[in-house]
Order: structure tokens, then C-alpha cells, then sequence
């Protein structure tokens, strides 16, 4: 027998590629991960090889997207920083939904105390700004990649917090989870067995729109030199880098960008649509 | 109200306290010894514990903690290790050009934001509208610095009607300052912008549907007149309060584009802090923002409730 949540799954896979929001946000995050996998296999040149003789060449049949002050070639960088991007999208949310749906399942199943004291803590972490968490992050325990992910990750946890349980609470008024408790059934296995399943759509819309936010935060920690550290290519970095040459080599603060703004783009309008195809209601509305 | 207001004053400051708690936790107790963050690793025993003397760090954590608060409660924001002066005047120093840049991208926020918005809801499912829409789901995927750069690349670098950053000061005239500004807070205003027009726009989907709007046009007022005058004004209930979160963007937002544009802001000043390992500094920055933030947002909670009494009731 399938659960609802199974159910409608199967129904909302079907809607969705009919979804233009979704179909063109699923083509782009598509996109994002292709280049990452070819870059484990194969990059035009090498995304670390410095050859100053080369460097800060225009695009050419050689070097597509021309090459960087140090002579690496861009095109191959940016498909090497789509890995870290993904990585990074990947590492932190899970970080967020991990600690944060357990939070909002505990606060909606004890409810009381709990629920107060879990609904406070998430309150705070909205007033506390991200990148102050992240900068005091990287004052303390120097700049890095990890650094910078977990500060993300953290910053992820009171929204998955605050959607978990609000969205918890509303599958425990539901009969099912009444006659469950009825049969006997304790409040961690009714959490596991109908609350988790039921509230997985809305979570899958909200990380996907986490992802997004994660890359435009390491993006931004990546530039102010707080991220991902040399010699590993990363989007925000290479815009550091860029902006020092922006008067003799423009186009590379440009190709970086596009990069991110495509990928952030790609996730945002997938988001979109999940949440129309999860949630019909709020499709109509608009 | 009174009932109403105590409570949003006791969370107010409950967050605050827990603010300077992380901040005191994440610098002072994690990395087990101050001293040496502030020192690196290759001081030798002696001037560490020279320090630890000055600085009082010998003393119980707890006990440094109290202190702190106590001295920031006061308004005594303490000296910083590095520049060897109090830490106030520094600041001050640096709001002169954070808070008219956090003011400048808000005011563009907002007016390009309502416009829009409204526009777009005006002429919902019409290509403007779609049009709107697809421009501002891009505004929302651009990262603000890479704006920067671009705006940069061309009012600087190709046209060169402003500088490609840096701040001549207040002293230099107003003219001056404030075109150093111009870029800066567009970069800023781009994504916030962005988002606001689309709450602005679904806010006044919202009310347009409402009976008074209808009654209204039925007794015979004008299309602009109703949109204007009776939509925009209960519409505004959700968008203030989501400016309120945005001016605390805005804000610490400002500490990357005051890197991007060279600004000597508040964000500079954080930065210089963390490469000169100066704790007392960087958390007494920290903490002012987290203040100015949690403070603003208190007072979108009173005014929301102003336009809104219903939900005094419910709180209370």
C-alpha cells in the first residue's frame, strides 16, 4: 500500500515537467551538475596550471573564455568551481535540514517547553545576521572552505527549524496521526512513519531554495577571501581576482558572475515550481 | 499596549543578551585562549601572559563576560587592542558612511520596489506584468557584489561618470560623498529591490480581491484612485514588515559592497579588525550590528501592530 505522500509524489512528478518554472529551473540545475561530473573527467586545460606566459588572454579557440592574471584557463576553472559550489549547496544544507528538521519534528511532538524554547532559538538565529556568524566564524578559526560551509549550514538550521514544525504541526491534527495513536503507537514512531513522509515536499522545496542561498553565501565569503582558499577554484574568488584587473581585462569579472547568477537562477526557478506542484493553492493565488 | 509592549521588550532584549553571549562564547571561550588568537601562535610565554594581565583575560570567564555587558549597557564600547584608542569614536567614525549608504539603497529599495510592484499588480497577467516578474526572479539570483562589479564595470570603467570606488569624506563637500555613495547603494538596492517588488506585487493581488476594494469601485472612484488610496494602504501591512527584515540586510549587506567599492565603512572596519586579531573590536562591532538589526525589527513588531490592532489582541 503507498502512503499519500507516495502518492502524490507520483502525481507531482508528472505535473512537473509540464511546469515551465520548473522544467526551465530543472534545466539549468541539470546543467550545473553535468558540468561538475564532466570536470571530475575531463576540463579543457588544467584548473590549476599556471603558465604566466599565457596569462590574461582573450577568449580563442584555444582558451574559450580566455585565461586568468596567472595564465589558468577560466573556462576550465569555472567547470572545476561548479563542484565546489555543489558541494558546498550540498554540505550545508544537509547540515540545516538534518539538525533543523529534527528540532521542528521534536518541538511538534512534545510541543509545551520544547516547542517554546526550539521556537525562541530559531528566532534568534533570523535577528543574528549570516555573514557576522560566518565572519566571526573565520576570525576565530581561520578562513576555509569547512569554515565558511558550516557557518552556512548553521545558518540553515532555524529555517528548517521553523518550516519543519509548523508544517508538523499541521500533519499531527490529521486523523490518521489521531488513529495511529489510537492503535498505540508512540510519538517517536508516528513522527518517522507519517509525520517525516508527509512533510518531505515542503522540505524539498526549502532546500532547494536553500541551495541557492548557500552558493550566494559562499560566493560572497569566497570574494572577501573568508572561503574556499587557493589554489582550488571558486566562483567568488575568481571575481576577487577579476575586480584587481577589471580596467585591462573586464570580461573576467563577467564569466564568473554569469556562473553564479545561472546556477542561483536555475535553483530558484526549480523552487518555484516545486512549491506550485506541491502546493496548488499557492499557484492559483498568483 | 503596555502588556503587548513588555513582552516585545523583554524578547528584545533576551535576544540581545543571547547575541552577546554568542559573540563572547565564539571568540573568548572557544578558541581557549584569547591571548593567543590575538598574538598568534609564535608569541613567546612571556608576552602572552603580558596580555592576559592587560587585557584581564587571567580573570574567570564569567566574570569577563559580566563586565562586558555591564560596560556595553553603559554605552562603554571599551579600546581596541589594535589601534590602541577607544572603540566608540571609531565607530562613529565609520557609521558616517555605512548609515547613509544602508539609508540611500533602503530609499531605492522602496520607491523602485512599490512602483513595480504596484505596476505589476496593476496589469496582472498582461506582459508587463511577466515582464516585471522575469526581471525581478533575475534580480533575486545576482549576487550583489558581482552588481557591484558590473555597475563598475560600466558608469567606471566605460563611461566614467563615477569612481570605481573609494570615499573623498564628508569634509570634501556633500556632492562628492554622496556620488561615492550613488553605486554602492544601487548594488545593494538590486536584490532587495527585486524581492520587495514581488511581495509588493502579491500583497496588492491580495487586497485587490477584497470586498471594500470592490465596494469602492462599485460607489464609482477611479481605477488609480482605488489602487492608490485603498489597496496600497492595506497592502503595505505585509511589505513593511519585510522592509523592516531588509533594512537589517541591507545593513550587514553592506559589508561586502564596502569591499567591493573600497568604502572606509563599518564592514572595513570589521575586516581590518579580524586581520589585526582585534577581539575586543570585532565583537563590539559584531554586537552593534546584531543590535541595530534586532532593534529595528523590534520596532517594525510595534508598527505593525499600529496599523494592524488585531494582532495586539491576538498577542496579549
Amino acid at each position: 500500500m503507498s502512503s499519500p505522500a507516495a502518492l502524490a509524489g507520483r502525481g507531482v512528478l508528472r505535473r512537473a515537467l509540464r511546469h515551465p518554472s520548473f522544467a526551465s529551473g530543472g534545466a539549468l540545475t541539470l546543467l550545473l551538475v553535468g558540468v561538475a561530473a564532466l570536470s571530475l573527467a575531463w576540463t579543457p586545460h588544467s584548473a590549476y596550471l599556471i603558465q604566466v606566459r599565457q596569462r590574461l588572454l582573450p577568449p580563442s579557440g584555444l582558451h574559450w573564455l580566455g585565461t586568468d592574471t596567472l595564465g589558468r584557463d577560466v573556462l576550465s576553472m569555472l567547470m572545476v568551481g561548479a563542484q565546489n559550489s555543489i558541494m558546498v549547496g550540498v554540505v550545508a544544507v544537509s547540515i540545516g535540514l538534518t539538525a533543523g528538521v529534527a528540532l521542528g519534528l521534536l518541538a511538534a511532538a512534545r510541543r509545551g517547553w520544547v516547542e517554546e524554547a526550539v521556537m525562541r532559538l530559531a528566532d534568534f538565529g533570523f535577528a543574528f545576521p549570516a555573514i557576522l556568524l560566518a565572519i566571526l566564524f573565520t576570525a576565530v578559526f581561520g578562513p576555509s572552505a569547512v569554515n565558511a560551509i558550516i557557518a552556512i549550514g548553521i545558518f540553515n538550521v532555524p529555517v528548517f527549524a521553523r518550516i519543519g514544525r509548523a508544517a508538523a504541526n499541521v500533519v499531527w491534527a490529521r486523523e490518521f496521526v489521531l488513529a495511529a495513536r489510537a492503535a498505540g503507537k508512540g510519538r517517536l514512531r508516528i513522527t518517522l512513519e507519517h509525520v517525516l513522509p508527509n512533510i518531505l515536499p515542503i522540505l524539498v522545496v526549502q532546500a532547494t531554495i536553500q541551495f541557492a542561498i548557500a552558493i550566494l553565501a559562499e560566493a560572497a565569503l569566497s570574494y572577501l577571501g573568508l572561503g574556499t582558499q587557493p589554489p582550488n577554484p571558486s566562483w567568488g574568488r575568481m571575481l576577487n581576482e577579476a575586480q584587481t584587473m577589471i580596467f585591462t581585462a573586464p570580461l573576467l569579472a563577467v564569466f564568473p558572475g554569469i556562473a553564479i547568477a545561472l546556477s542561483v537562477l536555475g535553483l530558484n526557478l526549480m523552487g518555484d515550481g516545486l512549491r506550485d506542484l506541491v502546493d496548488p493553492r499557492l499557484a492559483r493565488a498568483r | 499596549m503596555s502588556v503587548f509592549l513588555a513582552r516585545r521588550l523583554a524578547t528584545l532584549l533576551a535576544t540581545l543578551l543571547f547575541t552577546s553571549l554568542v559573540v563572547f562564547l565564539v571568540l573568548e571561550v572557544l578558541p581557549g585562549d584569547p591571548a593567543e588568537v590575538i598574538l598568534g601562535t609564535e608569541a613567546t610565554a612571556e608576552t602572552l601572559a603580558a596580555l592576559r594581565a592587560k587585557l584581564g583575560l587571567d580573570r574567570p570567564a564569567a566574570e569577563r563576560y559580566v563586565t562586558w555587558v555591564a560596560a556595553l549597557a553603559t554605552g562603554d564600547f571599551g579600546l581596541s587592542h589594535a589601534y590602541s584608542q577607544r572603540i566608540w569614536p571609531l565607530i562613529a567614525e565609520r557609521m558616517a558612511v555605512t548609515l547613509p549608504l544602508a539609508v540611500m539603497a533602503m530609499v531605492l529599495t522602496t520607491v523602485l520596489a512599490l512602483l513595480l510592484g504596484v505596476y505589476a499588480a496593476a496589469h496582472h497577467n498582461k506582459p508587463a506584468d511577466a515582464a516585471i516578474m522575469a526581471v525581478s526572479q533575475l534580480g533575486i539570483s545576482i549576487p550583489s557584489f558581482w552588481f557591484a562589479i558590473l555597475l563598475i564595470l560600466l558608469f567606471a570603467v566605460e563611461l566614467g561618470w563615477f569612481s570605481a570606488g573609494g570615499f573623498p569624506g564628508w569634509s570634501k563637500g556633500f556632492w562628492p560623498a554622496l556620488q561615492a555613495l550613488v553605486l554602492p547603494a544601487a548594488a545593494l538596492a538590486l536584490v532587495q529591490a527585486a524581492i520587495l517588488a514581488r511581495i509588493t506585487r502579491s500583497a496588492v493581488l491580495e487586497t485587490m480581491r477584497e470586498d471594500y476594494v470592490r465596494t469602492a469601485r462599485a460607489k464609482g472612484l477611479g481605477r488609480d484612485r482605488v489602487l492608490w488610496r485603498h489597496v496600497l494602504r492595506n497592502a503595505l501591512v505585509p511589505v513593511v514588515t519585510i522592509m523592516g527584515l531588509q533594512f537589517g540586510n541591507l545593513l550587514t549587506g553592506t559589508i561586502v559592497i564596502e569591499q567591493v567599492f573600497t568604502l572606509p565603512g563599518l564592514g572595513r572596519l570589521v575586516f581590518q579588525a579580524i586581520s589585526n586579531r582585534d577581539l575586543a573590536l570585532i565583537e563590539n562591532v559584531t554586537v552593534l550590528f546584531a543590535f541595530i538589526v534586532v532593534s529595528i525589527n523590534f520596532l517594525v513588531d510595534l508598527l505593525y501592530a499600529a496599523i494592524d490592532p488585531r494582532l495586539k489582541a491576538r498577542d496579549v
